[in-house]
């Protein structure tokens, strides 16, 4: 007997239906991190769909096969009709993840949400140290709202992930922070290295450790990982761009995952839109369904045909199917070639040098994700 | 928030009783005609017989009755499906998809 996890999941399966659907409710959110994934150019709450329009979403999302919804936002609980919303997803038989900042949840909300049907919540977390956390997010006693947050989730039997996106200016806390995960009851932590779209592709210089920063909290998290098999599961990111291999963004692109934006457009991945040329449907316009299988955005890169060398003849093809297009776009201007990421892009020793020389200055002030309004001179 | 010295890996043997926590979903995947484990950013595929052990797990049976179950159901030696429910058990309960 054996169980797989989805990593090892039928390719031909994938390729019809996608399993997961991460739903940005909306772009509004209290904190401002500085390594926000939402685009630079993000949605007005006025053009957010409706809850009606988010049901549809939801209701079709279920018809065709998707297993596990991930709302997410800017902060979702912002939205007046989270409880509605998670309810009638829960009655199509989805499995519902709230990737949330934590801050805004009563003890009542939170039993709502639960009693809807959520099984799931992610609460981010900045540092160990409430002092330099509520600084990266620029909020005010956000740190204590969040450990808040994580009593009500175990309180009321949800399954509670920490996630805590790792950098220069945390990154030497990795310990404490693993530590605290585990006093705030996770099942799970995700150790992530930032990944440098959006927010954290201005913010970079900002955020990126060095080489041997990074080495060294790796060696702590697969520490710490077996150490603490059985209490709590841990999900290492590796720091892009210093590795070797790119990751396998999205388990392919239109192959496992779709991401819905506050808008209604659909997307392969969040960052999708920083490639240029492409267009994206909605689903005020259009079946998800249709979109999925028939839209030029997802056929663009679907499967290997479209790869250049030296993806074409690599054999890792399969597995990580070149890296990340944004990533890609970002660096050569055109998402076709290899992810820089990769060592064997011609221009991985120059994203290296490029990382270690921001490593190796003083970090420059963060350029705070806002709406609108005066980015800080300095940091609060 | 609790003390990390409170919190412990669950070892399984014959007499734990396990069950699958409520965020933890065994569902049928009817579009592609399937069993599925839904558990936090996680789809698992069980196998058939993965299945049938997952369905007995209801905090009631112990290990040791889930194994004599299946035994006499696929009318197999006892003793080696115990081994494997054994193991099955506790790399699921590792992974948080099942307490004991």
């Amino acid at each position: 007997m054996n169980v797989q996890e989805k990593q090892a999941v039928d390719d031909v399966i994938c390729a019809v239906a996608p399993e997961g659907l991460l739903a940005e409710l909306t772009h509004r959110c209290p904190l401002q991190c500085p390594y926000c994934s939402n685009p630079l150019e993000m949605d007005r709450v006025n053009q957010e769909l409706t809850t009606e329009q988010w049901i549809d979403v939801f209701k079709q999302a279920a018809d065709m096969g998707i297993l596990q919804i991930h709302l997410s936002g800017g902060e979702p609980t912002l939205r007046r009709d989270l409880v509605e919303i998670v309810s009638n997803a829960s009655s199509f038989g989805l499995y519902l993840n709230l990737i949330t900042s934590g801050v805004l949840l009563t003890r009542e909300g939170t039993k709502a949400l639960a009693d809807a049907g959520l099984g799931h919540v992610q609460i981010s977390i900045q540092d160990s140290d409430p002092g330099n956390a509520n600084r990266i997010a620029a909020y005010k006693n956000g740190f204590e709202k969040k450990l808040q947050l994580a009593e009500w989730v175990r309180e009321f039997d949800m399954s509670l992930t920490v996630n805590a996106p790792i950098h220069r200016q945390n990154i030497e806390n990795v310990e404490n922070i693993i530590d605290l995960a585990v006093k705030m009851g996770a099942d799970r932590l995700e150790v992530a290295q930032v990944q440098y779209y959006g927010w954290a592709f201005v913010n970079r210089a900002a955020l990126m450790p060095t080489y041997e920063q990074a080495v060294w909290a790796q060696k702590v998290a697969e520490k710490a990982r077996e150490r603490l098999k059985g209490i709590m599961a841990m999900d290492i990111v590796v720091p892009d761009y210093y590795a070797k291999t790119p990751k396998p963004c999205m388990g392919g692109w239109g192959r496992r995952f779709l991401n819905v934006t506050p808008s209604g457009k659909v997307l392969p991945c969040h960052a999708a839109e920083t490639i240029k040329g492409l267009e994206f449907d909605n689903v005020k316009e259009r079946k998800l369904l249709d979109i999925w299988m028939d839209s030029d955005a997802f056929n663009k890169f679907r499967g290997t045909d479209w790869m250049a060398e030296p993806c074409r003849s690599c054999e890792l093809k399969e597995i990580d199917f070149g890296g990340c297009r944004c990533q890609a776009f970002a660096f050569t201007g055109d998402a076709r070639n290899t992810d820089p990421a990769c060592g064997k892009s011609s221009l991985h020793g120059q994203i290296v040098e490029l990382a270690k020389s921001e490593a190796a200055e003083p970090p420059p002030p963060f350029v705070y994700r806002r709406l609108k309004g005066k980015q800080p001179a300095s940091s609060p | 928030m609790s003390d990390t010295t409170e919190r412990q890996r669950a070892i399984i043997d014959a007499e734990s009783r396990p069950v699958l926590p409520r965020f933890v979903k065994l569902q049928h995947d009817k579009g592609r005609d399937r069993w599925v484990l839904l558990a936090p950013e996680r789809i698992l595929t069980p196998d058939e017989i993965a299945v049938a052990v997952l369905r007995l797990c209801d905090g009631e049976r112990s290990v040791g009755n889930i194994a004599s179950e299946l035994a006499e159901e696929y009318d197999a030696p006892a003793g080696q499906i115990l081994a494997d429910i054994i193991e099955l058990v506790q790399n699921l309960a590792d992974k948080g998809y099942l307490k004991s």
